[in-house]
């Protein structure tokens, strides 16, 4: 079982904290004057996503988690699980539900992902920073009709909903933020 | 072979903080001429080294011709040869100089960093105190404007952010703190109280002093003396002081431990400490003994840290901006 002692602690660094695989955000060093020495940590929960923040005596150990980011491409999705694939190797891995999460409205076959593994198992995924998708449904939108504030919905070929402007039609294929859902322009 | 990345020939601090460093070090030179106090330089190589298990000295490795291949250490602190010269009669002095701390890397901290320590012959470690008052308000004029100084015992800046008193405090009532306030920690043994109460210190106290003005907190527990002299009283006292600002310890100063009995018996102390924790055994400073046994005159002394002194002027986030290259730049 491999450690990390706490001189090793750096922003990323894969660790396994309390039996689940985490990354550490950030590492402070804290030392008062002719005393004990101190690591303040922030650390990221791989599994959950939470944040928690923990302290450990400067010299102790931690254990090291085999936690690997690769880019793989998406395959398919049966419904129940999300099929990736590994380009150079074929290697495949499949994720579920709850692991794909969010980023499920945001896959589009032959798309590269950034998949988080575990003991070569995925624990989360992570779409493309934009994709393109087609407008499946949507409204005409009548021009100068100002009164919705901001455009309309549209539902994409994923299933997922984003607000577009309103010469934005059924049929069109659009360019969308993955992180903040948001249209970014026609494609 | 490893190249430098693009820029990182270049330095961390701007041509500004620079110009300002300069200037802080003339006018804290011209504070000890107008006191009499006498610039000194002491060796950075010694034979000796520190015996704190909580200092880690660099080393180096010396090939003089004629002589057999010896480690040296580089100072954590110019402390002993300056006690030496105090010693040998040289009154009230003061250096700025290098020092070196291995396994020191954050924000606060770089392993090489300018010192400021003085000695002062027949003035008490509350006299110093209000000198080094006087020294950090002339030395950020025109930078820092400060409400008036702040002091406070260790106890009292205990009780204040914790509800304990830390001398007699058992190490559970320590841990029960930690707990209460929600302090998750890895790696303290429940057996170690002075670990448990640094903890405290750090997460809880010292976010509380030195709020837009000086504090300085004095009176620390017997076991956290490093080269002070311990008051014996109920419970045993440190005359040791520290100096914060923006909840940053700024300064650490001593009324001097004279009693060379007593010194030998710390540094064997020490010893001790370094075996258990498995850390390397460093040389006693034999000479620094022998002066104290002919004689150190009654003094306090002060170390502060120059470059968090300029991190203050500046409003800086990190030591690393008030330096020209720090550790991973050099």
């Amino acid at each position: 079982m491999a450690t990390y002692s706490t001189n090793e602690f750096k922003s990323g660094l894969k660790v396994m904290l309390d039996g689940d695989p985490a990354s550490i955000v950030e590492n402070e060093f804290v030392k008062p004057g002719k005393g004990q020495a101190f690591n303040r940590v922030k650390i990221r929960n791989l599994k959950t996503g939470r944040v928690i923040e923990r302290t450990f005596k400067s010299g102790d150990t931690i254990e090291a988690a085999d936690v690997v980011d690769v880019e793989m491409q998406y395959l398919y999705s049966d419904g129940e699980f999300w099929h990736f694939m590994q380009p150079e190797s074929f290697e495949q891995v499949q994720a579920d539900k709850p692991t794909v999460g969010d980023a499920a409205q945001w896959l589009k076959e032959q798309d590269v992902c950034l998949v988080t593994l575990w003991n070569g198992s995925p624990i989360s995924i992570e779409p493309p920073h934009t994709v393109v998708l087609t407008i499946v449904e949507t409204d005409p939108g009548v021009r100068g009709d100002t009164s919705g504030g901001g455009g309309k919905p549209a539902k994409l070929e994923t299933g997922a909903t984003v607000r577009v402007p309103l010469f934005v039609q059924q049929g069109e294929r659009v360019k969308v933020n993955t992180r903040t859902g948001e249209y970014v322009s026609r494609a | 072979m490893t190249l430098a990345t693009n820029s990182d020939w270049r330095p961390t601090a701007s041509l500004d903080v620079l110009k300002l460093r300069a200037q802080m070090l003339a006018r804290i030179r011209r504070f000890f001429l107008e006191r009499d106090v006498l610039e000194v330089e002491t060796p950075a190589l010694s034979a000796a080294g520190a015996t704190d298990p909580h200092l880690h000295s660099f080393t180096a490795q010396s090939a003089l011709p004629g002589r057999a291949a010896v480690p040296r250490y580089l100072h954590t602190s110019p402390e002993f040869p300056m006690k030496r010269l105090l010693a040998a009669g040289s009154g009230s002095i003061y250096q700025i100089c290098k020092v070196f701390r291995d396994g020191e890397m954050g924000r606060l901290h770089n392993p090489e960093f300018t010192m400021l320590e003085w000695y002062r012959v027949g003035l008490g470690y509350h006299e110093l105190m209000d000198e080094v008052a006087e020294l950090v308000t002339k030395a950020l004029q025109g930078q820092r404007t400060l409400a008036p100084i702040q002091k406070l015992t260790y106890r009292e800046a205990f009780m204040r952010a914790c509800g304990v008193e830390p001398h007699g405090a058992t190490t559970q009532e320590l841990i029960d703190i930690a707990r209460s306030r929600d302090i998750a920690v890895s790696g303290l043994s429940p057996e170690d109280r002075d670990g448990w109460r640094d903890l405290l210190l750090t997460r809880l106290v010292e976010p509380q002093l030195g709020n837009e003005r000086l504090t300085f907190v004095y009176d620390y527990p017997a076991s956290a003396a490093a080269a002070a002299r311990v008051r014996t009283e109920e419970p045993p006292v440190a005359e040791r002081f520290e100096l914060y600002l923006d909840g940053v310890e700024l300064a650490n100063g001593f009324q001097e431990l004279a009693d060379q009995r007593e010194q030998r018996d710390r540094f064997e102390r020490d010893r001790i400490a370094r075996e258990r924790q498995g850390l390397p055994t460093i040389p006693i400073d034999e000479r620094l003994i022998a002066a104290l046994a002919n004689g150190l005159p009654a003094c306090s002394g002060v170390a502060l840290g120059f470059d968090r002194l300029v991190m203050f002027a500046v409003g800086a986030t990190s030591v690393g901006q008030v330096m020209t290259f720090p550790h991973d730049r050099a």
